[in-house]
């Protein structure tokens, strides 16, 4: 309560100092994904230090990598694989999930006994290993990466959706709605989503945190982005053996991972809410 | 005589989520008397449950005690510690609640919740509480008291449930009994017994008690003294005959002109030719697996017959359980009829909603009884009475916004709740709205099903007289399912009597009030009156009690 405050007297939202700082975090990753090639200091394949795993100094700000490339700019073009392609597979998964979600939901009867059972089934494949087997069998392009996190991460959006959809779909308005002849879609999309929305997005938060936490797990097998380009799990795992010297190549990338994914958490936990009150 | 309870002053404030402080308690005075029961009165929102709540130094998340003292048997709760207060809770005061159901933990046996209390404070040995118990379910008149105990809660019914919640009240043998409208939720014929087991109870403890309910007449029945309350402030004080007969505030001879039977004026020659609107022939609707017969396992309604005139009211009433709602689905096509036929204007109308025709789902419309579930919250009012203005007649723009404007007035709303969401709204409000939508879609017949139980008397009252005048405008007809027997009379021509899913018994008002077949007289006598004397005066036929009052 005390950490709340107004954004402004008309629209009357609140909005907690915990999840503005966790969306000036998620801003500041997201500018520096699209300005990278704008503003990265030194080319990212070009060797700049002639030590490697060099320390922090003021010409290579979070010193250099294995090979002597500068982190920084490694960091920040990796921020455009780590961002992006989450970000893609996400709004993929929660799409397809929600909609898939609240149609079964409103339809019912064997259309949700048949998805359900079917998308339960893929969700039973443990997501690594899924990944893993699609990534050796058919290569691992970025496209391939997308449709795969997307495939892997649909299954929970649905559930999620469909559970949310269910209890709304119960209610009298819906029932209105029904007896006054409304199609699905408009059941679907004007009566349903608005009041599931808050959840949803809490959901879509939480699955960008689980897709880039598996897209960097599987680049640090080596199974994600491919050399010469790497996201940040690709930066931790080509610095691995840096890592007992203490050199910030492998732990710079670790902090932006834990940031992204630990302020996404904070901004969902922290939406700003509406206030009620209107006349204060 | 020393008061056993001496509120002073109290104020309550809550605070909102803007942070705003909001006085819900605006300085109240009550003393009660040892052995006396006195009731608080008032509308939802009057503050009548935080009084009672913060005579055991408590109140809802959010709200504190801003001022003021409640002295209970020489203590004030207000300056107590949590510790304190707790060691009294249950002990000395006790708490009877709204829902017995939803009190019980539905996977203990009933007499351990019972004697819980006696555990908590280490009253008295376990054998004891229980033969204790025994006793008190023998003097609630429980059925079985021997076993009653031992049986879960789902396995009692609603009005058993509701004196086993007393019992556990009573079992510590407190000075202070506090009752949160613990009839409220429950069907008029078995209120009474409820009431006349608390009554009795009561009057042979001699403990004090807080009944706290919207219902004037059923709190005629037990309590020595009424508080009138409106808006957190004491609008009235005096003894039950008094306020009665002699009312003086306005709130309270508002709250009781709402009682008074307001009988339709408009007689029935006002109707020139009445020709059968809807006619339903022999409808069974239920749920459960369709059985060889083609019908469900569960008939909640069977062979019902029903016609509705032009410009006529029919009444359903009948107890919960009755059927009365599973009707009213099947002739709007929610719940399609297993068998029987339904036609609107001489046109037959399909079991199901989605088999019938555009025209046809506009000219029957349903309102719902909670219109907080009726309304979308995501909503504002203007799409919320939009939507069938394009649906039906394909509005848009200045027409449509025109329009709603009209609708707004014709349930008496502000225009500037348009924007609004269903939240900012008050419950009659939202009704209103609920009730404008139906009449958006320009339809000839209008289901209302239990639309006032949810409201206040006075609230109610009004939406009634709101529905004769728009009916008198609109020469509309309704439907009115009710348990509550004299809002139909109020409204209705002609009042059908529901039980266990068969139509009983059809009265038309103006021609005999009389009903004739048992359980409608049954229904008909269980209604609370004003009268102080009438729950003592009331003589019930047993045999008649027995077979159709499940308390």
């Amino acid at each position: 309560m005390t950490l709340s405050t107004p954004l402004s007297s008309k629209f009357s939202y609140s909005f907690s100092w915990v999840g503005m700082i966790g969306l000036a975090i998620i801003v500041f990753w997201a500018v520096i994904a699209l300005a990278a090639p704008h503003i990265i200091p030194y080319p990212i394949g070009e060797i700049v230090d002639e030590d490697y795993f060099g320390p922090m100094s003021s010409k290579l700000l979070f010193g250099s990598d294995y090979l002597g490339r500068d982190m920084l700019s490694r960091l920040m073009m990796g921020a455009r694989y780590t961002v992006g392609i989450s970000l893609a597979a996400v709004c993929i998964a929660c799409f397809s999930g929600t909609a898939l979600g609240m149609a079964a939901a409103v339809i019912g009867g064997w259309f949700d006994t048949v998805l359900s059972r079917f998308l339960d089934a893929l969700n039973s494949i443990p997501s690594k290993l899924s990944g893993l087997v699609v990534a050796a069998a058919i290569g691992s392009s970025i496209n391939v990466l997308i449709v795969m996190l997307a495939v892997i991460y649909t299954p929970g959006a649905y559930r999620f959706a469909r559970a949310l959809a269910v209890n709304v779909n119960t209610m009298d308005y819906i029932t209105v709605a029904r007896t006054r002849g409304e199609s699905i879609l408009y059941i679907i999309f004007s009566e349903i989503l608005p009041n599931i929305m808050g959840p949803l997005l809490a959901d879509f938060g939480i699955r960008f945190v689980f897709i880039t936490l598996l897209l960097s797990g599987l680049s640090f097998l080596g199974l994600g982005v491919q050399p010469p380009y790497a996201d940040w799990g690709a930066l931790v795992h080509e610095n691995i053996s840096g890592l007992p010297f203490g050199a910030p190549a492998v732990i710079v990338p670790s902090l932006a991972i834990a940031s992204l994914t630990i302020s996404v958490n904070l901004l969902i936990d922290n939406l700003p809410k509406k206030i009620r009150d209107r006349s204060a | 005589m020393e008061n056993l309870v001496e509120i002073r002053g109290l104020k309550v404030e809550a605070t909102t989520d803007s942070g705003r402080r909001l006085n819900i308690i605006k300085g109240v005075d009550l003393d009660i008397a040892p052995g006396e029961i006195v009731a608080l009165i008032g509308e939802s929102g009057s503050g009548k449950t935080t009084i009672a709540l913060t005579l055991m130094g408590y109140t809802r998340p959010g709200c504190q005690i801003s001022g003021g003292s409640i002295h209970v048997a020489g203590k004030d709760m207000v300056t107590l510690s949590e510790r304190q207060r707790a060691s009294i809770r249950g002990r000395e005061i006790s708490y009877v609640p709204q829902s017995a159901a939803a009190a019980f933990n539905p996977t203990k046996r009933i007499i351990d919740q019972v004697v819980e209390v006696t555990h908590i404070h280490k009253l008295m040995p376990s054998a004891e509480a229980r033969q204790k118990a025994i006793s008190l379910f023998r003097a609630l008149s429980l059925p079985d008291p021997e076993q009653i105990g031992d049986r879960y809660p789902h396995q009692v019914s609603g009005g058993q449930l509701q004196r086993l919640a007393a019992a556990m009240a009573l079992i510590s043998d407190p000075q202070l009994v506090i009752f949160d409208e613990p009839t409220t939720a429950l069907d008029v014929t078995t209120q009474i017994e409820v009431l006349r087991a608390f009554k009795s109870v009561m009057k042979k403890s001699g403990i004090a008690g807080v009944y706290v309910s919207h219902d004037l007449a059923v709190v005629a029945q037990i309590a020595d003294r009424i508080l009138v309350l409106r808006n957190g402030e004491v609008q009235e004080v005096g003894s039950t005959e008094a306020i009665l007969n002699h009312a003086a505030h306005p709130y309270t001879r508002e709250l009781l002109s709402a009682f008074e039977p307001k009988p339709r004026g408009d007689n029935l020659d006002a109707v020139p030719e009445a020709k059968p609107l809807l006619e339903i022939n022999a409808l069974t609707a239920g749920y459960g697996p369709i059985q060889a017969d083609g019908l469900p396992l569960v008939r909640a309604v069977q062979e019902a017959s029903i016609t509705v005139q032009t410009g006529r009211n029919l009444g359903i009433i009948g107890e919960s359980g009755c059927g009365k709602s599973t009707l009213a689905r099947s002739i709007a096509g929610i719940l399609p009829a297993s068998s029987g036929k339904l036609a609107l204007d001489g046109r037959q109308l399909a079991p199901s909603a989605r088999q019938r025709s555009h025209e046809q789902l506009r000219e029957l419309q349903i309102v719902f009884q909670h219109a907080d579930t009726a309304l979308n919250p995501a909503k504002s009012i203007e799409d919320i009475l939009g939507r069938p203005l394009t649906f039906y007649h394909g509005m848009k723009g200045s027409a449509r916004s025109t329009r709603i404007d009209q609708l707004l007035d014709m349930v008496h709303l502000p225009k500037t709740l348009r924007s609004r969401t269903p939240a900012e709204l008050s419950g009659g409000q939202k009704q209103r709205v609920n009730f404008a939508r139906a009449l958006a879609a320009e339809p000839k017949i209008i289901l209302c099903d239990e639309i006032t139980s949810a409201l206040d008397t006075v609230v109610a009252a009004a939406i009634i007289d709101l529905l004769k005048e728009l009916q008198r405008e609109l020469s509309l007809s309704y439907i009115f399912i009710s348990h509550d027997l004299s809002v139909v009379e109020a409204i209705c021509d002609e009042i059908v009597v529901m039980y266990r899913g068969q139509k009983v018994e059809q009265i038309t008002a103006a021609i005999s009030r009389i009903p004739q077949h048992p359980y409608s007289q049954l229904l008909f006598s269980s209604v609370p009156k004003l009268d102080p004397n009438w729950l003592d005066s009331l003589e019930r036929d047993p045999e008649l009690v027995k077979t159709y009052a499940h308390a």
